[in-house]
């Protein structure tokens, strides 16, 4: 196994995934020559040629567009959107027809594609180079939507998701890509999709999270441990559709549930795994929900990034609040 | 201040603007800049050229990369700076960045990250600014990247056939990122805007500081008189790298001759005489919008909700 920070594990994922399907392309600006401005796909191109790895124009509608073309043609193509920020000029595509087609050709075929896109704060860049979106595609019926936590995780999750036979947007959390470096599996690595990750159990409060907030939850629980309360952790990996199933069996244990997501509040997917709960285990509740997130403003520059982005005090502070309730 | 002629002005406030830029790549390495910055150092004569003839009601868009045409609206220099610096006296109240700087108070409408989006606001202030009778002249800037977006041939069609008062001005440094131009597109700019019906016009040298007033004085004037939209491609060269202080000849996207051949034009490096006259005054402006940014305060974490919604 090597040890990889997460943007060289994704890397190291698309040469593996392209060496053994020649179906798979790479489309989006920047992604050859130049090999990403994150260098997510460094070497593609030499080792697989233009054919297979496509600089585009600077047009994200015909980027995702013509990849979903080319998924219906029975290609598997990734196409990358340089900043999570710029996928909305392809949003008409991804919201009229990636999500549908499966609908709409009566289950004859589906659209295997895979959306990449650095996601959410962390490299002091503001709005459009910093927003957490993800709800948004959430709430299209059709849509899968990932963001992995590690670098093993980015592997296993990018495998499956490029697996996948229908659209998947996997969001990478920028401030993850450098941050630390883990060992990563070699050869063939999948996380089937749909299925949460227990971080750490515990048998006093559940924190739901994912992505970036993750680490967030661990140096809170830990801060917590110190005092006595012992919190499980779940990293949704998946983000929709979530793993409810996980959810529930830790809330039914815990009695308590806090939600943490770095993307403003008003409708997230916190609003939704709170509503489900309600639904499925309000009688296991010993106190109510919490949601620790963004809150519901276009992401500010550098200083106010830093109060806009929950950190590990602001989730110590829910835990406190709700283990006294 | 006076100026001997129309040269020595346009070459003073490119020299300012480039002055500005240096200050900013010096600070840079010290982390008192809070936001990224995309340097104009090369292109701040299309921004002086295009501005001198436009009057502070006339209405201008632009992109990202926009401090040469913020200064040469006519946007402060201090409230610039505090921006930068993430400063509560910044243009943007210290929320907004280098990318999005906006002097309303001087036709400087706003910028954004979002390449090509502004192009179709400024039809859509060119189409309020005809039906309310005003004698605006509404300018869009843009790079030879953002005539790719689908947002700017709809803007384009729209501008056209709706005869507006707008003047499109792509500002074509042949190069979007690490991506030269050749291998981005499959028609040429000027020759796709006639296809609009739109008149145009082409500089090849966008260091010509005096030419690019001229051409566009003429534009601007035409536009102002027969309410009907122009294009204007003038071809210029990014110095620095794409984003961020640094050189970048070692990315290996354009050779170091490119660039030599664009530098041995440039009068701001030709004439060190004019240089040599102008920095100091210049330089003066500059140390007190640093150190007005230096002293102005924190926005308070209450500014993050405000101006929300
Ligand atoms: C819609 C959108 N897609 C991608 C990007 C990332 N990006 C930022 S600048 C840029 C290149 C733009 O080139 P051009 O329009 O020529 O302007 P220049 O940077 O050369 O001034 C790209 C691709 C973006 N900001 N917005
Ligand atoms: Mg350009």
């Amino acid at each position: 196994m090597a040890r990889l920070s997460m943007v060289d594990a994704i890397n190291t994922t698309l040469h593996e995934l392209m060496a053994k399907d020649d179906r798979i392309v790479i489309m989006g600006e920047d992604v050859g020559v130049d090999g990403g401005v994150f260098r997510a796909t460094v070497g593609l191109l030499d080792k697989f040629g233009p054919d297979r790895v496509i600089d585009t124009p600077l047009a994200e509608s015909g980027i995702v567009g013509a990849a979903i073309g080319m998924a219906v043609y029975g290609m598997r193509p990734i196409a990358e959107i340089q900043f999570e920020g710029f996928m909305f000029k392809a949003f008409d595509q991804v919201y009229s027809h990636a999500s549908r087609l499966r609908r709409r050709s009566q289950g004859l075929y589906g659209v295997p594609l895979v959306i990449r896109a650095p996601y959410g704060a962390g490299v002091r860049a503001l709005e459009h180079h910093s927003d957490a979106p993800e709800a948004l595609f959430c709430h299209l019926p059709g849509m899968k939507v990932v963001i992995p936590s590690t670098p093993a995780e980015a592997k296993g999750l990018l495998t499956a998701s490029v697996e996948d036979p229908d659209p998947v947007v996997f969001l990478e959390p920028k401030r993850l890509y450098r941050l630390f470096k883990e060992e990563v599996p070699e050869g063939e690595y999948r996380i089937p999709l749909g299925e949460a990750r227990m971080v750490k159990e515990g048998k006093d409060i559940t924190l739901v999270t994912y992505g970036g907030m993750v680490s967030v939850c661990e140096r809170a629980a830990q801060h917590v441990a110190g005092e006595g309360v012992d919190a499980e952790i779940v990293d949704l990996r998946t983000v929709w559709p979530f793993d409810i199933a996980a959810i529930t069996k830790s809330v039914t244990k815990t009695g308590r549930l806090i939600i943490v997501h770095e993307a403003p509040r008003s409708f997230g997917v916190g609003a939704e795994i709170a509503a489900l709960v309600a639904e499925r285990c309000l009688l296991s509740l010993l106190a109510p929900i919490k949601r620790v997130t963004g809150f519901d403003v276009v992401p500010p520059l550098a200083r106010l990034e830093e109060y806009n982005y929950p950190d590990s005090d602001r989730v110590v502070r829910a835990i406190h609040d709700t283990m006294q309730f | 201040m006076k100026f001997p002629g129309i040269y020595e002005e346009l070459f003073y406030k490119a020299l300012r603007i480039r002055l500005v830029e240096e200050r900013i790549i010096e600070l840079y390495p010290s982390d008192k800049i809070q936001s990224p910055v995309h340097l104009s150092i090369g292109q701040e004569a299309v921004a002086v050229g295009a501005c001198q003839s436009l009057k502070q009601t006339d209405l201008l868009f632009c992109s990202y990369r926009s401090h040469a045409f913020y200064l040469a609206k006519g946007g402060h220099l201090r409230e610039m700076f505090a921006e930068l610096y993430g400063k509560a006296t910044g243009c943007g109240h210290g929320k907004a960045g280098s990318m999005h700087l906006a002097a309303p108070e001087v036709g400087l409408m706003g910028s954004s990250a979002v390449v090509a989006s502004t192009i179709p606001h400024a039809v859509g202030a060119a189409l309020a600014a005809e039906r309310l009778k005003k004698p605006q002249v509404i300018v869009a800037v843009f790079g030879d990247g953002a005539t790719e977006e689908g947002a700017y041939h709809e803007s384009l069609n729209f501008a056209a056939l709706h005869k507006l008062p707008i003047v499109l001005l792509c500002e074509n440094n042949g190069l979007a990122v690490h991506s030269k131009l050749e291998a981005r597109q499959a028609y040429r700019i000027t020759d796709q805007a006639k296809s609009y019906g739109l008149p145009v016009a082409y500089l090849a040298d966008g260091h010509d500081v005096v030419k690019v007033h001229e051409v566009f004085s003429g534009i601007v004037g035409e536009v102002r008189r027969s309410r009907c939209p122009h294009f204007v491609e003038i071809r210029t060269c990014r110095y620095k790298e794409h984003v961020g202080p640094d050189e970048d000849s070692h990315a290996g996207y354009r050779s170091v001759e490119e660039l030599q051949a664009w530098k041995s034009k440039d009068p701001l490096i030709l004439n060190q005489e004019l240089v040599a006259q102008y920095r100091p005054v210049i330089l003066q402006e500059i140390d007190d919008a640093v150190e007005f940014a230096e002293r102005s305060p924190w926005p308070e974490r209450s500014e993050l909700l405000s101006d929300v919604v």
